[in-house]
């Protein structure tokens, strides 16, 4: 099964697993997996039109899927996806 | 104190002797524009103890006196070093030039949960103070970490 690999800060809603692995065949499909399977990470992960929240990166292997086919990029039986938070911030 | 600061009497933070003196010169010699790096250590329970502080490249395009911003390549990079050296991940440091180190409203709209955001505020080009805060539970607010040893580490 491909595998989710979660950041540190939002591990405390997947009872401290650094990975999920997820059945899904697309990114998006995964991603909305993820979330039913641990219900904390929805506001974190998806907006309110269930689209992947702009301040979320996702990273399939080494490249963002905003440079492949975004939420519809397919995904293999051993694909390792990241999910980025968006680090910024100022005065 | 802004609406959205608070105080905690909960949680500390212990820092390094070397891992303080890394953001610092950081902080100095990136001055005036702000700075920004990676935090790592050991944490347990209401206790964080930061062995490490990797400096990150500021990548905001733009003004970089008043905003910083972390690739996310270098992001996942930094998830990968701390599972695979055996850290955990305890947060990010940043710089506020010539400015206090309370966090801004910019700061907590992208604030992520659990993590430690250490702010040392840089007085023309000098070291002045440090801070650290982390958001509540309701992820609204920021509170203040008790950073406990700095006396002993000068």
């Amino acid at each position: 099964m491909a595998k989710i690999l979660i950041p540190t800060p939002l591990r405390k809603f997947t009872e401290n697993n650094a990975t999920v692995e997820v059945t899904k065949n697309t990114i998006g499909d995964s991603i909305h997996e993820l979330a039913e399977k641990h219900p904390g990470l929805k506001k974190h992960l998806i907006d309110e039109k269930g689209d992947i929240r702009s301040f979320i990166r996702i990273y399939l292997g080494d490249d963002d899927i905003k440079s492949l086919d975004g939420p519809s990029t397919r995904i293999e039986e051993n694909s390792l996806i990241s999910i980025i938070p968006a680090i910024a911030g100022g005065m | 104190m802004e609406t959205y600061l608070i105080k905690s009497e909960t949680t500390t933070l212990k820092i390094t002797p070397e891992a303080y003196h890394t953001m610092i010169e950081h902080g100095e010699s990136g001055f005036p524009n702000e700075i920004c790096g990676f935090l790592y250590g050991k944490y347990s329970g209401d206790e964080k103890l930061i062995t490490l502080a990797k400096p990150a490249e500021n990548v905001k395009e733009g003004d970089q006196r008043r905003r910083f911003e972390i690739d996310p390549r270098d992001y996942q990079r930094a998830e990968v070093f701390a599972l695979t050296e055996g850290f955990d991940f305890l947060g990010i440091y940043h710089t506020h030039p010539n400015h206090p180190a309370i966090p801004s409203i910019h700061d907590l709209k992208q604030a992520m949960p659990v993590f430690s955001y250490i702010i040392l505020s840089i007085q023309e080009g000098k070291f002045d103070h440090i801070r650290s805060w982390q958001i509540d539970d309701q992820e609204n607010k920021f509170f203040e970490e008790n950073i406990t040893n700095l006396n002993q580490n000068g």
